[in-house]
């Protein structure tokens, strides 16, 4: 039977250096030994794909082009098979380039501080454990589907006013702009047209009946003119929201689990030594970083050495760089005490993920609810694990089997 | 006698990762977008060197200077 919910797929790859594809479903699979293979061959490959892109290799090439904002634009950044026209305030600031993005990011950043996230955690906690309470006694689950998923999509909801009751709602959406988005530009479309229009009605309750949440505070906020935001910059802003806030951390606590499921050294390490926790989150956030984010060359120029040209995508790939050998000593091993960690999880220069805080907060409450009570878990040999295709990756089918091996 | 240690974020690098408050709370803080700053004069307390430099060698944007005095 075929599976409407996976994205046509493409011609199968068999020159990675000259014809890569991060859709390919052997990049989906394992991508690792890719960008391997790809480092090896140059800081900066390109494809003929995706009417033409490239992907720097190194954490170097990452870092010099996530800082240089005069020859990459952010006006795009999904690689797509088409160049969908540029929507004004497609989704500021993730969208919008300097001098307007760091008005836009300010507005942002006073709600996700860590302090501010410190006010959500018991919520968080008892978040988590609701979701425990629903499946512990079965002695198995799928812990993508029915732990990873809901925590952020409950965050978010929680954030921005929304009802939790819509997740499932919101997580088509994301699957339908980030995956099959990907090379079906109707189904990107529909899915931003759907959620505009969903916002919008948020937005209509609000102006007779004020509430405390997100919502309410980006229609109160003023620009530097002390005017207030364009409808279009506050929809672009919620959407973002709710798509960058979801699938994203869906996949960070997933492929930490998944980690945790294949290694019990560094799982009774975590049980035995919580407070080592948060050190381990940025070590999993280091190896298995979900979101690979997108350039537009806009000017020709150079990068490590390396010729760019305008009108080509750029793979801006953080989980690459994060793997790079000469950055990080043993970089394809999870060292779950890592001390020096400068890992691009969130991005590097200003498109810094807005939500990094709260991420960080949702992966730590997260494992140290889930080690507090299911101590013991692997993977179910009778299931599969599946990974999610595209600019986020990480485990969507994620069997276990709870309690100690027989 | 040891060397007295200062920390010193540089604020045009700084884009509010927020580590070194996570590594240090002592010796940074943050304003109201989440980015960095010394705390006081940034000098270290003795007993403190240790995190100035975890503060630094974690600090994605190579923000964090730690001078010797």
């Amino acid at each position: 039977m075929s599976d409407v919910s996976q994205p046509a797929a493409h011609p199968p790859v068999t020159d990675w250096v000259n014809d890569f594809d991060h859709t390919d479903p052997q990049w989906t699979d394992d991508p690792f030994p890719i960008w391997e293979e790809l480092r090896a061959a140059s800081p900066v490959v390109h494809t003929e794909r995706f009417l033409g892109c490239y992907m720097p290799t190194t954490y170097e090439a990452v870092r010099e082009i996530a800082n240089d904002t005069e020859h990459f634009s952010s006006r795009r950044i999904i690689v797509r098979n088409v160049r969908p026209e540029i929507a004004r305030n497609a989704a500021p600031p993730i969208t919008s380039d300097p001098p307007v993005h760091k008005p836009a990011k300010q507005l942002l950043l006073p709600p996700f501080t860590p302090d501010a996230m410190k006010k959500l955690e018991p919520r968080m906690r008892a978040i988590c454990n609701e979701l425990i309470d629903g499946f512990i006694a079965d002695g198995k689950v799928d812990a993508a589907a029915r732990y990873s998923k809901y925590i952020p999509v409950q965050a978010i909801a929680h954030m921005l006013g929304i009802p939790e009751s819509d997740s499932d709602l919101f997580i088509n959406w994301i699957h339908m702009i980030l995956e099959l988005g990907i090379k079906d530009e109707n189904m990107l479309l529909q899915a931003v047209q759907e959620m505009s229009d969903y916002f919008r009605g948020h937005i209509e309750e609000r102006r007779s009946k004020p509430t405390d949440d997100l919502i309410s505070y980006l229609m109160n906020a003023r620009d530097r003119d002390g005017q207030p935001l364009e409808e279009s910059h506050v929809l672009g802003s919620l959407r973002l929201l709710l798509i960058a806030g979801i699938d994203t951390t869906w996949s960070a606590i997933g492929s930490s689990l998944w980690h945790l499921a294949r290694t019990p050294v560094d799982r009774e390490r975590l049980i035995a030594e919580p407070e080592l926790i948060p050190t381990a989150v940025e070590e999993l956030l280091r190896a298995y970083s979900p979101v690979t984010m997108a350039r537009e060359v806009v000017k020709d120029t150079t990068v490590s050495g390396c010729p760019v040209k305008a009108g080509n995508m750029v793979l801006l790939s953080f989980p690459a760089a994060n793997r790079d050998p000469k950055m990080f000593p043993d970089a394809d091993k999870v060292v779950i005490d890592r001390r020096e960690n400068r890992h691009a999880a969130f991005g590097l220069g200003i498109h810094r993920c807005v939500g990094s805080n709260l991420a960080r907060m949702e992966m730590q409450v997260a494992l140290e609810e889930w080690l507090k009570r299911i101590p013991d878990f692997r993977l179910d040999p009778a299931g599969t694990v599946t990974w999610s295709q595209g600019t986020v990756r990480g485990p969507r089918q994620l069997p276990f089997l709870l309690g100690k091996a027989m | 006698m040891a060397e007295r240690l200062k920390v010193r974020v540089d604020p045009d690098k700084c884009q509010g990762h927020a580590r070194c408050k996570a590594l240090a709370p002592e010796l940074f803080e943050l304003d109201e977008y989440g980015n960095a700053h010394a705390a006081g004069d940034g000098t270290v307390p003795p007993g403190l060197e240790d995190k100035a430099w975890l503060a630094k060698s974690n600090c994605p944007e190579i923000a964090i200077d730690v001078v010797e005095e």
